[in-house]
């Protein structure tokens, strides 16, 4: 049986990306049939047209844009990966006893479930922004908020997965816990920071919020947006210090890396779970 | 050909398997018995590679088992509970379970028309009875005529006309050679279909050998009521078979040549 190992890498890494294509195509047509995802890019059609239509100009829109989806795409996308996680178990095992690797199996899953999710944000938001004629007036701020958008799409949705491999056997426990590292990650979070610096106040802090304020995915993206828009007031602590600490362009690269860092280890972590785990 | 040994598993401080070792030779059909709890479904998911042991050597086919993954192209497997995505078609099932094995489904039509499923190839398999989607899992498990096939509660939710097909293929690929391993608390149905079993109790086999042997050993004609007086006095049938010298020793492990 040994020589099915022998064929050279290349041959090898050509089985891997056709395992991995016919996944995530399966995955696709599955998840659009459920038109779960189809009503998602929907609202965000419905949400950013209206917000274009009565909400000021372009860039004012796109900051309403930022903070609509800064609070529910995280929501949205940990819900979305635990309830996979949850709803495919019988499913998952049956696969996990196909003769395939788990880890193509992991980023077949993975990917099948949050490109679509990204998609959805990507497209719903992008098409009122082009018939409204913000992505060709402004378009590197256009493309930075649907850019983070896909992003936090898919770093909260690995971040799902890790929490349902986790919890498998306890779905109560997990949902729990995505609600409450959702309300701290996205709405706590910044209030905590502003409180600890408000008590030592009389301490230098600057270093220190920096730190934090990477260690929070949320702030980052909101950190990104708000160099580009370079409004600081209307977005938080956390992002005024950034901006004076690093300026916009080193912030910017500084901000983008640390958020790349975000996707990989939630994603390294739930490929050594779904590895390793008993199922 | 199925090989373990001493074959240990712990869920936190549950200890599940406490050492087993069994050897399969390739053709048999075996039973595998046991009372909820026993460690039936773990030895099982261990084989199949959902469950990673804790220390022991396992071998299928003369692969030893060790995060490796292609061994499982001699492997099929039917859950006991078949829950598939719900919007996906059964055709689109079977096309994405070929996609991932690269072998050839030489059974796929045949097993369709054998379980009467060909007008149900186009709907959701979410519209399906819990009957019809368990003979679309029977269909996954056989189709590519793996080796080795693994039943967990295969008839439960089969009406008796199906469950009556089902068995009359697993006879067929018992005939065809195939090692076959069946989970079952219906054991009129194991009579039929095994001719060893292996009992489980307590992460430990207290019973393995051919299900004549068994009958013969507990004095009972029923395999039920066999495997009632195992689970019952594990330790009278010991001595009943003393007479056997190998037997007084204390694995209770027969091994029938």
């Amino acid at each position: 049986m040994r020589k099915h190992y022998s064929p050279a890498w290349r041959k090898e890494l050509d089985y891997i990306m056709k395992l991995l294509t016919h996944i995530i195509k399966t995955e696709w047509k599955s998840l659009l049939r459920g038109k779960w995802v189809i009503g998602y890019t929907i609202i965000f059609i419905l949400l950013t047209d209206s917000l274009l239509r009565f909400g000021g100009g372009g860039s004012e829109a796109l900051l309403s844009l930022s903070n609509v989806m800064l609070l529910f795409i995280p929501l949205v996308g940990m819900i979305y990966g635990i309830l996979y996680i949850y709803q495919s178990r019988e499913f998952v095992e049956l696969l996990l006893t196909q003769p395939i690797d788990r880890k193509v199996l992991y980023w077949g899953l993975f990917l099948g479930i949050s490109t679509p999710l990204m998609a959805a944000f990507i497209i719903g938001s992008m098409l009122p922004l082009a018939w409204h004629g913000i992505l060709a007036a402004d378009s590197t701020s256009s493309l930075l908020v649907l850019g983070l958008g896909g992003m936090l799409t898919l770093i909260f949705v690995s971040l799902g997965f890790v929490f349902g491999l986790m919890f498998y056997d306890d779905r109560i426990k997990g949902f729990g816990f995505t609600i409450v590292v959702w309300l701290f990650l996205a709405i706590l979070y910044d209030g905590l920071v502003l409180l600890i610096v408000f008590v030592f106040g009389d301490y230098p802090l600057e270093q220190f919020v920096i730190v934090v304020s990477t260690l929070n995915p949320i702030d980052l993206a909101r950190i990104l947006i708000m160099l580009e828009f370079d409004i600081s007031a209307l977005m938080g602590y956390t992002g005024a210090v950034f901006n004076r600490f690093f300026g916009q362009n080193t912030g910017i690269m500084t901000a983008s890396g640390m958020l790349f860092l975000w996707l990989a280890i939630p994603t390294w972590m739930g490929l050594r779970i779904f590895r390793k785990k008993d199922f | 050909m199925i090989e373990i040994q001493n074959l240990k598993k712990s869920f936190g401080d549950l200890q599940v398997l406490k050492g087993l070792n069994v050897t399969i030779p390739k053709g048999q059909a075996t039973g595998i018995v046991g009372p909820n709890g026993a460690g039936k479904t773990t030895l099982i998911k261990t084989i199949l590679g959902l469950v990673k042991p804790d220390s022991g050597i396992l071998e299928v086919n003369g692969t030893r088992l060790n995060g490796d993954w292609l061994y499982r192209r001699d492997i099929g497997y039917m859950p006991q509970v078949a829950r598939y995505p719900e919007n996906m078609r059964v055709y689109e099932l079977l096309n994405f379970i070929k996609g991932l094995r690269d072998q050839d489904a030489v059974y796929e039509h045949e097993l369709i028309e054998q379980f009467n499923l060909q007008s149900e190839l186009e709907k959701p398999l979410r519209t399906l009875s819990g009957g019809n989607r368990q003979k679309v899992g029977a269909i996954l498990a056989m189709m590519f005529n793996p080796d080795i096939l693994f039943f967990d509660e295969p008839t439960a939710g089969l009406d008796p006309r199906s469950s009556h097909k089902f068995k009359l293929r697993v006879k067929k690929e018992k005939e065809a050679g195939k090692t076959i391993f069946i989970t079952s608390h219906i054991m009129s149905e194991l009579e039929q279909l095994v001719d060893h079993v292996i009992f489980i109790l307590d992460g430990n086999i207290r019973y393995y050998g051919s299900m004549s042997q068994l009958l013969e050993l507990s004095q009972e004609e029923r395999l039920e009521a066999a495997i009632a007086r195992l689970m019952d006095e594990p330790i009278e049938r010991t001595g009943s078979v003393s007479k056997q010298s190998e037997m007084k020793s204390t694995p209770i492990t027969l091994e029938i040549a």
